[in-house]
């Protein structure tokens, strides 16, 4: 097998005296979607932060295409081509949708000034893929709805042409409509093969979506699954008791 | 809108508003401002609307409104800048110094070398942008709070000014550096004029510009007569304020002295205005270049995103904690710049200039519509509030309204101000 497109290796972060993530290991390949399932607090969305730069690790390495990188902070990691959507959004509330989606990469005229109308142009274009009844584009962000920010949240993570992206629960408040449509585009990505680690709650989605899935319980990995060889029942049973079911053993 | 405009109504009487694209909460401000001068007027028996006194005004406001700007910033990130007042003092004295002993003693230029003015400047703005920075680094690197970082300023930077000048009053200053106080240093009426038709001229090319780009993107645009009437009334306030100053008529002594002082005589019945203070010319040049900063550029972009949300700016590949070192400098660099304007005023330093600035630039900014909260603040509000902070303190002086009962009328006018913006955010449905 080729070198996986990205792979944490036994990473470990402590906040004070909490093990919130404990040597855990996750790879990812180029055109598959990895699910990243565990209770509340297992340690997730931390993980995902040690990749996005928002974190840096206390131990453990990641390595992109079979190298080492070092990644300090989120400029690193957008470097990298690695995009995330945060479970908290990270907007920008008293920004219009726009600013939002190109904030620390504004489109420029050749004077040198941000171009908002340039923006803005770009932002329709792909909210009109993305979300079709999406209007506000004027507003702060402030003023939309919880379904409306995740989706300018998730329109910045895939304007950018990433290779590996992060999506942390991003359907957590999206409508049925909505979420489907997110679906479709995660189908979309990874058939240009994208390499995307999701995290979400819901088993179903998870066994639609992805291809393999790793469960965490208190900041340790439990073990990682083909999502084909296991039942609904075994990930349950992963995510609560914490062990791996007997077929994949 | 970078500046977040409060999200429109299409119905209703706001209809016309919306047409224009006003900003509702300018337009009550202006009102407001209006209302205060006709009271004013009426209680002086139309003393305080006279070319005379809106001159005065003008170069009145122009220190504490240049200041202004930069708070606008600083507060847009959630900080607070204590320490202006005491900066400028600082920037004031070394300057002060340069100019009286330095320059022309120890280095030996004579008074009155070309070359003082612009030295001095150069190096009070320098100073001041590095006190700024240092204040940002403290702030932004060490996370000490900005409030305490600045408190310590205020106590600080004007006693370095007094050791440096060692307490005395420093005078009688360069004399290209008084230019910059106001009544000695204007246009005269052919350059005011000159002046006003460019920058109209400018103002309605960028309206054009705007228009442009958004016809260039599909969007949609005012209706002419809307775009043809704001450029109207944006004429006719430059053009009109330019005919104010220039009708302030110069003393026939004063101009009896200019004559002798160029060897000539003065002819019989010349007149002639004083035009636009080069302060207020500096004044407008600050505001158009920091409006600009704050919309159109990243850095400006990125302090407003600083303010709304530190983690997402984070997180979006800003480093917040060079944008707070550079919001700072940019803070102490205009400080150093009112610090000319403020001496020149008073045509020398003492160690008091500026006492109790910070509290008026803070406050101009507030009642300016800066939320405390961050994320929200225009530069034009910062200075219409400056502007009605002077004029309150003058025409209440002009009144004859008791020094006590004129603190307690601008603190009280200041918390209402506050106090309406909140309501009218409220009304807007916006969550403070
Ligand atoms: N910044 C922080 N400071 C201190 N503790 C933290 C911090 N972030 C996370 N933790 C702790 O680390 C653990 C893992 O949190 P994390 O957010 O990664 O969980 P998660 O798996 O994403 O959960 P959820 O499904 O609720 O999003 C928790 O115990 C949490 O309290
Ligand atoms: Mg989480």
């Amino acid at each position: 097998m080729t070198a996986p497109l990205v792979e944490l290796r036994n990473v470990s972060i402590a906040f004070g005296g909490i093990k919130a993530v404990d040597h855990v290991t996750v790879d990812l390949h180029p055109g598959e979607v990895v699910g990243l399932l565990g209770h509340n607090g297992a340690g997730k969305s931390t993980l995902i932060k040690c990749l996005s730069g928002a974190y840096q690790a206390d131990a453990g390495e990641i390595f992109i295409d079979g190298e080492k990188v070092e990644i300090k902070n989120p400029r690193d990691a957008r470097a990298l081509n690695i995009e995330t959507i945060y479970q908290t959004l990270a907007l920008a509330d008293n920004l219009d949708a726009a600013s939002n989606l190109f904030l620390g990469r504004e489109l420029i005229t050749p004077m040198g000034f941000v171009d908002d109308a340039a923006m803005e142009a770009e932002t329709r274009k792909i909210m009109g893929r993305l979300n079709p009844n999406f209007r506000k584009f004027k507003e702060p962000v402030k003023a939309l709805s919880g379904g409306q920010r995740q989706s300018v949240a998730i329109a910045r993570a895939v304007y950018f042409n990433a290779r590996i992206l992060i999506m942390d629960e991003p359907t957590a408040a999206l409508g049925p409509q909505e979420t489907q449509m997110v679906a479709e585009l995660i189908q979309e990505l990874k058939a240009q093969g994208l390499g995307i680690f999701l995290i979400e709650h819901d088993i179903h989605n998870v066994m639609k979506l992805c291809d393999r899935a790793s469960v965490m319980k208190n900041g340790q990995l439990v073990g990682t699954v083909d999502v084909k060889d296991v039942t609904d029942e075994d990930i349950l049973g992963m995510i609560i008791l914490g062990k791996m079911p007997d077929r994949a053993r | 809108m970078t500046d977040t405009a409060p999200p429109q109504e299409k119905s209703g009487k706001r209809g016309l508003l919306v047409t224009l694209e006003i900003d509702s909460r300018l337009l009550g401000m202006i009102g407001a401002f209006v209302l205060l001068c006709l009271a004013f007027n009426f209680a002086t028996d139309g003393r305080f609307l006279t070319p005379r006194n809106i001159f005065n005004l003008s170069i009145q406001t122009v220190s504490v409104a240049i200041m202004a700007t930069g708070m606008v910033f600083v507060i847009v990130m959630r900080h607070i800048d204590l320490s202006v007042g005491a900066l400028l003092a600082f920037c004031s004295a070394t300057m002060g110094v340069m100019q009286v002993w330095v320059l022309p003693q120890t280095l030996g230029l004579g008074i009155g070398h070309p070359l003082i003015a612009p030295i001095t400047i150069v190096v009070g703005l320098i100073a001041g942008t590095l006190v700024g920075a240092a204040n940002g680094w403290l702030i932004g690197y060490q996370r000490i709070p900005a409030f305490i970082v600045t408190l310590g300023g205020l106590l600080i930077w004007r006693n370095f000014g007094w050791y440096e000048s060692s307490g005395q009053t420093l005078g009688p200053l360069d004399s290209t550096i008084l230019n910059f106080g106001g009544i000695d240093g204007t246009l005269g009426e052919t350059l005011s004029w000159v002046v006003g038709v460019l920058a109209a001229a400018s103002a309605v090319w960028a309206l054009w510009r705007a228009r442009a780009n958004k016809v260039h993107h599909g969007f949609p645009v005012k209706p002419m007569w809307a775009e043809v009437a704001l450029a109207g009334l944006t004429i006719a306030s430059v053009m009109g304020f330019v005919w104010l100053l220039n009708s302030y008529q110069m003393p026939v002594a004063r101009m009896k002295r200019m004559f002798e002082a160029r060897g000539e005589v003065m002819p019989e019945g010349f007149t002639a205005g004083y035009g636009l203070p080069i302060s207020v010319l500096l004044l407008i040049v600050v505001v158009v270049a920091m409006t600009v900063v704050a919309r159109r550029t990243r850095f400006g972009r990125y302090i407003f995103a600083a303010g709304g949300n530190p983690d997402a700016a984070e997180l979006s590949g800003i480093n917040t904690r060079m944008l707070t070192v550079k919001v700072f400098a940019l803070m102490g660099f205009l400080c150093a710049l009112s610090a000319v304007v403020a001496q020149a005023r008073q045509t020398y330093h003492t160690n008091d200039i500026g006492t109790l600035d910070e509290l008026r630039v803070i406050a101009a900014a507030v009642i300016g519509g800066t939320a405390l909260a961050g994320g929200i603040g225009t530069i034009y509000g910062a200075i219409l509030g400056a502007i009605i902070m002077q004029s309150l303190q003058s025409g209440m002086a002009m009144v004859g309204v008791d020094a006590p009962f004129q603190n307690i009328v601008v603190g009280l006018v200041l918390v209402l101000a506050v106090w309406i913006d909140i309501q009218y955010r409220k009304r807007l449905g916006e969550k403070i």
